[in-house]
């Protein structure tokens, strides 16, 4: 958590302000018995009906001064919490900026996603109430018992007794009950599951005749909810009802001692009353900060998390001194292999490639033989963890990663589109691109219908893309990383969703374009790749061939066995 | 009584009538914490009277006081154990209740038609049966006894103030509802910031999951510099927004205690003022009981602050009630006939005749359909993707009731079959490949929890599957997550293939799925396919040409109608639509 205060510090001012402000208030709190008593002391027994009136004057005087505290402070805790969350939001939204891909699959995405929300939010509340009310409760409690001794020392000996008591009685329950709520939410989630898996199998499971099985299993999650509930329910039903027999008894003794002390005329009738009046505080306060350490807890958790998303190396730094390689080829990868976790096998495994500028490099394989693995390896989305991969002769560990992506162009296998105009999705790769040269990649994509049934570049895309086609989102994506006039250009198997003759249409485009860039088209179909100048044969992770099309299929048997399993066989047979 | 109070009436009478089995622990509870009210705010009466025998020096009466704090003691005590009696109590019925909710909800569930639960989202229901079901005992049923406890504090409060001194008691009553005045007066005012400060959190909500949920767009395209920038300026409209929100709701409270010390310097001065009047007089206004009068206007304006926040709550918690009543109430499907025929071991006899179907009334789908299936042959489904192959799997199972028409096996038509034994007769694997959180081995056993290790690993093996599942971790015990986690896509199809393999059904549902897997191991799960094929009566949606010549019967669909029926041969000659579709697709 210290790590994160660094963003508070621009806050400083406000941060003690705010509980300073707040403590006035509070000790404003604690003089209104003493008045009370004085009233009682003096007014009454004195029969002062001036000093009465005085009095109550300024237990107004009191109630208004601390309300002007108590708004500065909620003032300042505002502030300073919503500024602080602010900063660490944006602090945090950088950071994950900077992960690798690797880091972002070893995160989570939707991990991170809660992290940027609800976490920061609940930190958010967390540091403002405790700004406002951390200092304030114990400052009461104390306070209320110092002004006790100020009173009368020996009837201030109940307040000591009292306090550790009441605490212990109150914390004790908080720690016991919470792991035990944490029990109950985990028991909640298993019936959330049952709820959940039988709706999503709901087929399956009739098709079964699993009704009355998964029935009997929800009743008994359900019941051991509901067991687990009433207990955690029974202990800490206790909390008010033992907390009330303290603070009455503690009273009760109050009052004895008190009336010992009046008959020996130590002190007066009001002090007995402000005593019981301070001993009244205590209680609530005492429990306003049990539920306030609760939030908090909950607020240090998520501060936690944050704090340790923000400890993640980005993983993504260049390297210095590493040896060049032939700057003749344009992408080369030497021995290249990749474990995406340590210790797990081998995604890819020792593949040698040399891409001369302008060639096409067709990538083919069975799901998962590292087909993508190979392409992201490229643009250095992964890093190769044997072996070497280099773009111009520079090992790609050594580019700067923004300079090396912004050579390259990819159209990925998600066809992923944002919200906003077609024309700003176009321009991501290259904000300055005119509408003329945005028109010739879209050219290119085959994607000319797409623009003109949505009406023009104007038109708004919706989140996801959701209002085109999976067809129409694919040629878009090939157009938006075509506006980036790349010199690689990377197609992760990004032309499934389009039929053959659009397909063929594309890549004839492709060759024809004026500055050619250096393609890869990662495929399952053969017809989109057997006219590349190079074919990378991958089956589990090992390039078992690498060649033009007749080579391989004389050479290969795997990629005999593909190019039959979808052309031949059934064409011969037709 | 508008159409909403109606409603909410109707909701209500559900509600007590799940409380229906607990009415005699709610009664009690009820009697109990109007017993705990009492007590608690007799005991500053005690006190004040405790407080007045301790005039000053030498007139401190214990013989009076002495009594008086046993007592106290006594009450004390027996306050607290009711207290927790009564908590307990409400603990106990609210979460009963929540169990009966769910168990009644989840037992509706299984019996709900698939024509409604197709249609809602899967997301929608869990949220009824879980957050709705707790909103809705939070604040219906916990919100009860403290709106119950909050009204008998405010009435008792009001009672033993009026007993003590009326004219006082008017004062605080006319002087209280300022609180609430002040309270709402801020409620409003904050209002729109709160509404300007959700939309803003939407907005950056929306923004961080789209652009995060992509982040390998972003960065392939070295977007990085320009989203946070956008980020920022989102992100600097949220906090202005945020500040002004939390700023001003959390004035509320400041602002109402400072009324509240008015109040309590109003009685405090009218107390004293009394008290010096009366000095004298036969019935004096003692100390002791101002006392008491300022401790109960110190909680008078509680109990209100509490219930105005609960009606919110219940508001919010009937609402809750209302869509999980709503999921209960759905109707549910056709109960099977009482007489209704036991389907033993099928032959795979399949009659289909003058079928029609459509999901909505006003767009027909199957319309005269019939079909004559011998057992043991094989019926292709073909047409392009979205044409409706699987509502005749929906048909045929008794997923969806035809509308018109009948399907009958064996001779009896499917309506009068039980829907179990119906169901138990065909082995189906869908192109959706869906297995339960548990083991491989849970998963395997489910068509036939008896099978042993032996019969579970011979299926597993003609499935080709037996030597993936050798590969992981714990092997047949490995754990998969809910909808196969860790496996791939062909590797969870494999373990449903050999999940039928395992029971073997006389008669089989097949999609053929394709998309996700490769074709090296599309052949082998084809070969899965054929074994389990020979001699059952087959339904197949195809999409391998090999799989279409091979059947006995083609049905072509299109657009939700099967435009033709026959067999390849036939369907070729006749050069209609599965002339076409098969040379565009096939013949390339």
């Amino acid at each position: 958590m210290k790590k994160l205060f660094v963003y508070l510090k621009e806050y400083r001012r406000e941060s003690v302000l705010g509980p300073l402000f707040k403590l006035l208030e509070a000790g404003f709190e604690l003089i209104v018995p003493l008045v009370v008593a004085a009233i009682i002391d003096r007014g009454i027994r004195g029969q002062d009906q001036g000093y009465v009136i005085r009095m109550c004057l300024v237990l107004v005087a009191l109630g208004l001064v601390g309300l002007l505290c108590s708004v500065t402070a909620q003032y300042f805790a505002a502030k300073a919490s919503v500024g602080f969350v602010t900063k660490l939001r944006s602090a945090l939204y950088r950071h994950i900026q900077g992960f690798s891909y690797q880091t972002l699959d070893r995160a989570g995405t939707s991990t991170l996603i809660t992290r940027m929300t609800s976490d920061m939010n609940q930190v958010q509340t967390g540091l403002n109430l405790a700004l406002r009310l951390l200092l304030r409760s114990p400052f009461v409690v104390f306070g209320a018992m110092i002004m006790a001794f100020t009173i009368d020392a020996r009837a201030a000996l109940w307040f000591a007794a009292a306090i550790p008591a009441l605490s212990l009685v109150v914390f004790g329950i908080m720690l016991v009950s919470i792991p035990l709520y944490r029990k109950v939410q985990g028991l909640l989630d298993r019936v959330l599951g049952a709820t959940r898996e039988n709706l999503t199998g709901v087929r399956v499971l009739r098709a079964f005749g699993k009704e009355d099985a998964e029935t009997e299993d929800f009743r008994q999650k359900n019941e051991a909810h509901t067991a687990m509930q009433k207990y955690v329910g029974r202990i800490s039903a206790l909390m008010n009802p033992v907390t009330y027999v303290i603070i009455n008894l503690a009273i009760l003794f109050l009052i004895r001692t008190g009336a010992l002390r009046v008959e020996a005329g130590i002190i007066g009738q009001g002090a007995v009353v402000a005593l019981y009046n301070y001993m009244s505080q205590i209680l609530v306060e005492l429990i306003k900060l049990a539920n306030l350490i609760i939030n908090i807890t909950k607020s240090v958790a998520c501060g936690k998390r944050i704090q340790s998303v923000m400890e993640i190396p980005a993983g993504e730094e260049t390297a210095q001194g590493l040896p060049a390689g032939d700057p003749r080829f344009r992408v080369q990868l030497i021995h290249a292999g990749l474990r995406y976790t340590e210790g797990a096998e081998e995604a890819l495994t020792d593949v040698s490639l040399s891409v001369l500028p302008g060639e096409t490099v067709g990538v083919i394989g069975g799901t998962g033989s590292g087909k993508s693995t190979l392409v992201n390896l490229i643009p250095r989305f992964y890093e190769a963890t044997e072996g070497r991969v280099l773009v111009d002769g520079k090992d790609v560990r050594a580019w700067d990663a923004p300079a090396l992506r912004q050579r390259i162009g990819v159209v990925p296998q998600k066809a992923v589109l944002f919200k906003g105009t077609v024309r700003d999705n176009l321009r991501w790769g290259n904000a300055e691109a005119t509408d003329g040269e945005i028109m010739a990649a879209v050219r290119v994509a085959q994607a000319e219908d797409v623009i003109a049934s949505k009406g023009g570049l104007d038109a708004e895309i919706e989140q996801a893309g959701r209002n085109l086609s999976g067809g129409q989102r694919q040629r878009l994506t090939i157009a938006r990383a075509l506006v980036k006039k790349p010199e690689i250009l990377i197609l992760d198997d990004s032309s499934s969703a389009l039929d053959f003759a659009t397909d063929a249409a594309l890549r004839r485009a492709l060759r024809e374009m004026e500055e050619r860039p250096t393609v890869f088209i990662v495929s399952q179909r053969t017809s989109s790749i057997r006219h590349a100048d190079q074919i990378v044969v991958l089956d589990d992770g090992r390039a078992v061939g690498v060649g033009r099309h007749e080579e391989l299929l004389e050479s290969c048997q795997v990629y005999r066995e593909i190019y039959e399993s979808q052309f031949k066989k059934e064409a011969a047979q037709a | 009584m508008s159409g909403k109070q109606k409603a909410q009436r109707g909701t209500l009478k559900k509600v007590l009538a799940y409380l229906k089995p607990y009415r005699m622990l709610v009664a009690l509870s009820v009697l109990l914490s109007a017993v705990t009210v009492a007590l608690t705010l007799y005991v500053p009466v005690l006190i004040g009277r405790a407080i007045d025998g301790i005039l000053g020096p030498g007139q401190v009466d214990f013989g009076r006081i002495l009594p008086l704090l046993v007592r106290i003691g006594v009450i004390v005590a027996a306050t607290a154990a009711v207290q927790w009696i009564v908590n307990t109590l409400n603990n106990h019925v609210a979460f009963q209740v929540v169990r009966d909710v769910r168990d009644r909800a989840f037992r509706h569930l299984q019996v709900l038609p698939l024509s409604y639960l197709d249609t809602q989202p899967v997301g929608g229901v869990v949220s009824r049966v879980i957050a709705d079901v707790d909103q809705f005992a939070d604040g219906l049923l916990l919100g009860f006894s403290q709106l119950f406890t909050g009204a008998v504090t405010i009435l008792g409060t009001l009672g033993f103030m009026v007993a003590i001194r009326p004219g006082i008691a008017a004062l605080v009553v006319l002087l209280t509802p300022l609180s609430f005045v002040v309270a709402r007066f801020i409620a409003t005012h904050s209002y729109d910031f709160f509404r300007s400060q959700s939309e803003a959190r939407g907005e950056q909500t929306a923004y961080i999951d789209e652009m995060l949920g992509n982040q390998k767009v972003v960065k392939a395209f070295v977007r990085e510099e320009e989203n946070a920038r956008r980020f920022d300026e989102i992100n600097g409209r949220l906090a202005k927004c945020s500040l002004k929100a939390i700023f001003y709701s959390s004035l509320t409270n400041p602002c109402t205690r400072f009324v509240n010390n008015v109040v309590y310097a109003a009685v405090a001065l009218s107390g004293a003022l009394v008290c010096i009047a009366t000095a004298g007089a036969a019935v004096p206004f003692t100390v002791g009981s101002l006392s008491a009068l300022l401790s109960y206007a110190n909680q008078y304006t509680k109990p209100f602050n509490e219930i105005s926040g609960v009606v919110t709550e219940l508001q919010n918690a009937l609402a809750c009630a209302d869509r999980i009543f709503s999921l209960i109430g759905q109707p549910a499907q056709q109960p099977d006939d009482p007489d209704a025929r036991v389907l033993t071991k099928a032959e795979g006899r399949v009659e289909l005749s003058d079928v029609a179907f459509a999901y909505t009334p006003d767009k027909p789908l199957i319309e005269k359909l019939n079909l004559s299936v011998r057992p043991g042959q094989r019926i292709a489904i073909v047409g392009p993707t979205g044409c409706g192959k699987t509502t005749l799997i929906n048909l045929l199972m008794r997923f969806y009731d035809v509308d018109e028409g009948g399907i009958s096996v064996e001779g009896t038509d499917i309506r009068h079959i039980t829907r179990r034994s119906l169901r138990a007769n065909y082995g189906m694997v869908l192109q959706e490949t869906w297995l339960k959180a548990g083991t491989v081995r849970d998963n395997l056993k489910m068509g036939k929890p008896g099978a042993t290790d032996e019969e579970m690993i011979a299926a597993a093996k003609s499935a080709h599957a037996h030597s993936f599942i050798k590969r992981l971790p714990q092997g047949y015990d490995t754990v998969i997550g809910e909808d196969g986690g860790q496996l791939s896509q062909g590797q969870k199809q494999l373990l449903c293939i050999a999940r039928i393999m395992l029971c073997l059904p006389p008669m089989l549902i097949l999609d053929e799925a394709t998309s996700s897997i490769d074709t090296r191991t599309e052949i082998r799960i084809q070969k899965a396919f054929d074994t389990m094929m020979r001699g059952r009566t087959t339904f197949i949606v195809a999409h391998r040409l090999s799989t279409i010549r091979e059947a006995d019967v083609i049905l072509v669909m299109r657009d939700g109608h099967i435009v033709e029926q026959g067999n390849h041969e036939a369907l070729l000659a006749r050069d209609g639509f599965y002339a076409k579709l098969y040379n565009s697709q096939f013949a390339a």
